[in-house]
Parts: C-alpha cells; sequence; structure tokens
C-alpha cells in the first residue's frame, strides 16, 4: 500500500505545504498542536478540500486539483477514527458495527468481524449501548467499526487525546496487536510522543505546516536536530532490544546490539522484540568506564553528533553497535569532557528512569 | 355549562383535521428547509431565513391578506389552480390548512433547527467514512437523531395551527360548518348575544386539546430521548 499526498494550503497567517508518502505499517504523523495535522488527516478523508495537491492511494487518485479529481468521502474507501469517539448513539455497539458492513466497502479482506472483534476485545459488548461504555471501550468500537468497512488505510486522529492516562495504557496495547494483526496501514496522528514512540514503524515530524523529518521511527528518534520539536522532556533515542530472561529479584534482563539491558520487570514474552525509548534526560555520560555505581546500564559507543541550544544545556548522540542514544547534558559537561564526534564515550541508564510506558513491542 | 351544538361540533372537527393537515404539510419542508440553514453555506441563505421568519413577525392578517392576493381566485397562483387543475382553497377548508401550515412554519423550522445543531458534524462526516451516501447519512444518523426536535416542532406546529386565528380568517372567512375553526367560532359567538355558553364549551375544548397535546409531547420526547441515548 501506499499513500502519497502533497497539498498547500493558505490559511488566515499560516501556510501548509506538506509532502509525503506513508507504506504499510504505522506511519505516524506527529506534531504540535496546530502544526497542521487534522487538516492533513481531513484532506486525506474527503472533510477537507486544500487549493491545491494530489492525494492517492494505491494509485487510486482521491484528489488531484491539476485532475480535477475530488472524490467524495464516502466514496474514498479511508476509514477514519477521531479524537471523540463518534459512536452513533441511536444504534447498539452491534448496529454500529453493521453500519459499517452494509456501506463499507465489499469484500473483507483482512476485516473479518471475528477477526476484528478479537483484536479489540469487544465481543462482549455488542449489545450494549454507546452511552452505557467507557471511554476506552468506545473507543475500541469506533476503530473496530472503521476497519469493518474494510478501508485501503486507516487514518487515526488523535485517537487517545480525549483520553485519560489509565484510558490511554489500556487502548495502546489493542492498538500494537491492531498493527500486528491485521494489514490494514495506519496513518497514526499524534501530538504525544510516548504514543508514537511505542506504535509507529515510519514517522513524519511536522511544524508549522512542513515536514521537517521523514523516516524511520529509529532514525527520526536518534535525531538530535528534531528534540526541540519533540520537547526537551520528550526526546529520547530508541533501543531495540529481545527479553532474554525475567530474573529472581524483579528485573528483566534484555539483549541489544550493545550489550545487556536490565529493566524492571516487563509484562513481555522471552524471546520477544521490544523497542525501549530511553529519554534524553534519563542518560549520564563517563569517558571512562564507571565502576561502583548503582545505574545498571552502561552502554559503550562513539559521540556522533553534539547540538547545542540556546540555554546551558547540549542533546549528545551516541552510536553503539546500529543502536543510537541521545543524552542531555550541559554545555558545561561537554567541555569538562572534552566530547567531540568520535570520542570513545559510556553512556549510563538508571534502570528504574524507564517507565512501563514508555516500550513497545518491536 | 358546556354544551355542544353543531356548530361547535363542526368547529372542533374542523380544527383538528386543519391543524393535523397543517401540522404534515410543513414538517417536511420544515426538516428540509432546517438542514439547509444548519448544514448548507449557500447564496441567499439569510433570505431564506427572513423568509422562513416572515409569518412569525408579521401581522397574522398580513399573511392571511398576502395568501388571498396570490392564492385568492384572481391571485397568481389562485388562477393556475382554479385554472388547470379546478382546485380552489380561497374560502376552503384547504385554505385554512394551508394558512395554519404556513403560520406554523416559522416554529416547526426553529425547533428542529435547535436539534439538528445538536448533532455532531463529524457525526456524519464518520457515516460518510464508512461509505455512506449522503442521502443513506440524512435518513440513517441525522433524522432519527433530529426526532426529539421533530417530535417538538411538531406539537408546537400543532398547537399553533389549532390557534391560528389572523391569516385563517382574512384567508378563507368564518364560513360556520365550512371554514369556522375553534377560534373564529369563539370570536363569532362573542360577537351575538346568548351565545356565550358556545364560547365557553370551545374554550374549555382548546384547553384540553392544548394539554394534550403538550402532555404527548413530553412523554414522546422522553421516550425519544431514551431510545436515543439510553444504555
Amino acid at each position: 500500500m501506499t499513500l502519497t499526498v502533497s497539498i498547500r494550503h493558505q490559511f488566515s497567517g499560516f501556510n501548509l505545504d506538506i509532502t509525503f508518502n506513508a507504506g504499510s505499517g504505522v506511519t505516524a504523523l506527529f506534531g504540535r498542536s496546530g502544526a497542521g495535522k487534522s487538516t492533513i488527516a481531513q484532506a486525506i478523508s474527503g472533510a477537507f478540500a486544500p487549493m491545491e495537491g494530489h492525494i492517492a492511494v494505491n494509485g487510486e487518485v482521491l484528489f488531484s486539483t491539476d485532475q480535477r479529481v475530488n472524490r467524495p468521502a464516502h466514496r474514498r474507501g479511508i476509514g477514519y477514527v477521531f479524537q471523540q469517539d463518534l459512536l452513533f448513539p441511536h444504534f447498539s455497539v452491534q448496529g454500529n458495527l453493521e453500519y459499517a458492513q452494509r456501506y463499507g466497502r465489499s469484500g473483507t479482506g483482512a476485516t473479518n468481524l471475528s477477526v476484528v472483534l478479537d483484536i479489540l476485545g469487544i465481543g462482549h459488548l455488542l449489545h450494549r449501548r454507546p452511552a452505557g461504555l467507557s471511554g476506552g471501550e468506545r473507543q475500541r468500537v469506533a476503530i473496530a467499526r472503521a476497519l469493518l468497512s474494510n478501508p485501503s488505510l486507516l487514518v487515526m486522529d488523535e485517537p487517545l487525546s480525549a483520553l485519560d492516562d489509565p484510558r490511554k495504557a489500556e487502548i495502546l496495547p489493542y492498538i500494537e496487536r491492531l498493527r500486528d494483526h491485521s494489514k490494514v496501514p495506519i496513518l497514526y496522528i499524534s501530538h504525544s510522543v510516548s504514543e508514537i514512540a511505542r506504535l509507529a514503524d515510519q514517522v513524519v515530524a511536522i511544524d508549522s505546516g512542513r515536514v521537517i523529518k521523514m523516516g524511520s521511527a529509529t532514525d527520526v528518534f536518534a535525531d538530535p536536530n528534531i528534540v526541540p520539536q519533540l520537547g526537551l522532556q520528550s526526546a529520547g533515542a530508541l533501543l531495540t532490544a529481545t527479553i532474554e530472561k525475567h530474573e529472581d529479584d524483579g528485573l528483566t534482563k534484555l539483549n541489544s546490539a550493545s550489550g545487556p539491558i536490565y529493566l524492571p520487570e516487563l509484562d513481555a514474552e522471552i524471546g520477544q522484540t521490544v523497542r525501549v525509548r530511553v529519554l534524553a534526560q534519563d542518560v549520564m555520560l563517563s569517558t571512562v568506564q564507571p565502576e561502583n555505581i548503582s545505574a545498571l546500564n552502561v552502554i559503550q559507543g562513539r559521540v556522533s553528533a553534539i547540538k547545542f541550544g540556546r540555554g546551558p544545556g547540549a542533546i549528545v548522540s551516541i552510536e553503539s553497535a546500529g543502536n543510537t542514544i541521545l543524552a542531555r547534558v550541559t554545555r558545561r559537561s561537554v567541555q569538562a569532557l572534552n566530547l567531540e564526534i568520535g570520542s570513545s564515550c559510556f553512556a549510563i541508564i538508571k534502570s528504574v528512569s524507564v517507565a512501563p510506558n514508555q516500550i513497545g513491542r518491536g | 355549562m358546556l354544551y355542544f351544538g353543531e356548530q361547535e361540533l363542526a368547529a372542533i372537527l374542523l380544527s383538528l383535521k386543519v391543524a393535523i393537515w397543517a401540522t404534515f404539510l410543513s414538517l417536511p419542508f420544515a426538516v428540509w428547509v432546517a438542514f439547509l440553514l444548519v448544514r448548507r453555506r449557500f447564496w441567499g441563505r439569510e433570505v431564506l431565513n427572513a423568509l422562513v421568519h416572515l409569518p412569525l413577525i408579521l401581522p397574522p392578517v398580513v399573511t392571511g391578506y398576502l395568501l388571498l392576493m396570490f392564492f385568492g381566485r384572481v391571485g397568481f397562483a389562485g388562477q393556475i389552480l382554479n385554472d388547470y387543475f379546478g382546485i380552489t382553497i380561497a374560502f376552503q377548508w384547504t385554505g385554512a390548512v394551508l394558512a395554519a401550515a404556513i403560520m406554523a412554519f416559522p416554529l416547526v423550522v426553529r425547533a428542529v433547527r435547535l436539534s439538528i445543531e445538536q448533532i455532531s458534524p463529524d457525526l456524519e462526516h464518520a457515516a460518510l467514512t464508512l461509505g455512506a451516501r449522503p442521502i443513506t447519512v440524512f435518513f440513517t444518523i441525522a433524522l432519527p437523531m433530529a426526532l426529539p426536535g421533530i417530535v417538538v416542532g411538531a406539537i408546537l406546529g400543532f398547537a399553533k395551527a389549532l390557534g391560528e386565528f389572523g391569516a385563517t380568517i382574512t384567508f378563507v372567512g368564518n364560513i360556520p360548518n365550512q371554514t369556522q375553526t375553534i377560534p373564529s367560532a369563539i370570536y363569532g359567538f362573542l360577537q351575538m348575544p346568548g351565545k356565550d355558553q358556545g364560547a365557553f364549551t370551545l374554550v374549555f375544548v382548546s384547553i384540553v386539546i392544548s394539554v394534550t397535546a403538550l402532555l404527548l409531547s413530553e412523554w414522546l420526547a422522553r421516550r425519544v430521548q431514551k431510545r436515543m441515548h439510553g444504555q
């Protein structure tokens, strides 16, 4: 599947000029609120016609100002999950799902009813009314409904932002399962770094109406240049590792190309690949092998980039056996340690600093 | 006390007939116009809005006079109806239906409009993205969700049609057993000495019908609301 989007639109005091492609899996459209993400989602789904542009899915042109094409929303085959669940209140859960099956595109593809019910865990809710469901359940039904219309692409526009943190944590695993078990490609729009770090295969980062960085999630998160867009508190590279052993003292040992990593007990099976977001502000640097310290994880590597901001801080990028780790340290420390590109260096990560919600299934 | 003579009964039956017909006549148009006004942006929208509200703000007698000019035997539409279809509506009960429907129209539109404004356009867009055609979305999502407002609008329209006096008496007159509705009969009785009892009877009947309609609408609205947002 390929989605190609190239749109330009002039709002008062704001220009949107976006070009990107998306393949199978989850492509995240990331940016702060007001960056123009939702406008892009609306343009793809047919709720908004930009002044100029071209949108195609699998070569089928949905919108093109050159070719004078503007296919109406109901003939685009784009599943759309909104911020609010938008279930039809006068139908039961089953009625909502049947609506999608009835009017959606013919053929079932990967979106067979029992599979969808199973992936999203909503089989027991079929006879309930939307008003009686929790926010998380409603959003899962909304996702199932969109899937059952058999879309060629599922657009999820901030699907979790209206939910509180426990509800978010409840839904994320379902979206991960959706990514892993259904063949429908997903365009996931969010301003939340942690959601994207967990879910995305590809990331398109957007700022004030423009694409500022595009690539695999690992590459985008490892780029010190987009730290300002991610926010200093949220920046952090992704480390890929495999679960090796759950140890007796409550720690889980993971194997990464850069050596073993110990984290607080993970709810994952042995052999499973996970993706750990290591926040840049949780990483300490040392030029010598540290001894007698409490931190369990020490990763050896070389400095590959140093980026100074306006303030006293700096972001140091460390390359280690194909993994990248970002460390947020002070300008003073960079000078004191004499860090330069190519310097050998040890990154120190406290096990307990990695929260479970920063770990996604690979 | 209450006295149900031939003239009183005729007025009651005619009023009910006129009010029911007027309600059903104005309802589909009112729903359509309300949707246009809320959901569509088109040239002349404000003009349409003003036109819809005209019967509400004009003196009813003026509306009746305009109807007479337009639908009367020598009026533009009246002539066409008479020459080609053999239909006359001025000074007929059908004319009373038209007058009542037009007078009730703005009230129905306003009630329906309020309930449409409550429906998130995103909900309709969601239905579109699931593949439903716009006309299907209208009948399966928008219309059922606007039902509480449509019920309220229908009852309001019915009550207005039942009480309509000025436009009706101007357009169709006050002919006993033919075009005399409850309000025009009450007016007529009050003009004649010794007919107080008839007037009192009709006042009483009016109150009974109106209160019943109100209770019915409350009950219906509650049921619809429950169906719509129940668990």
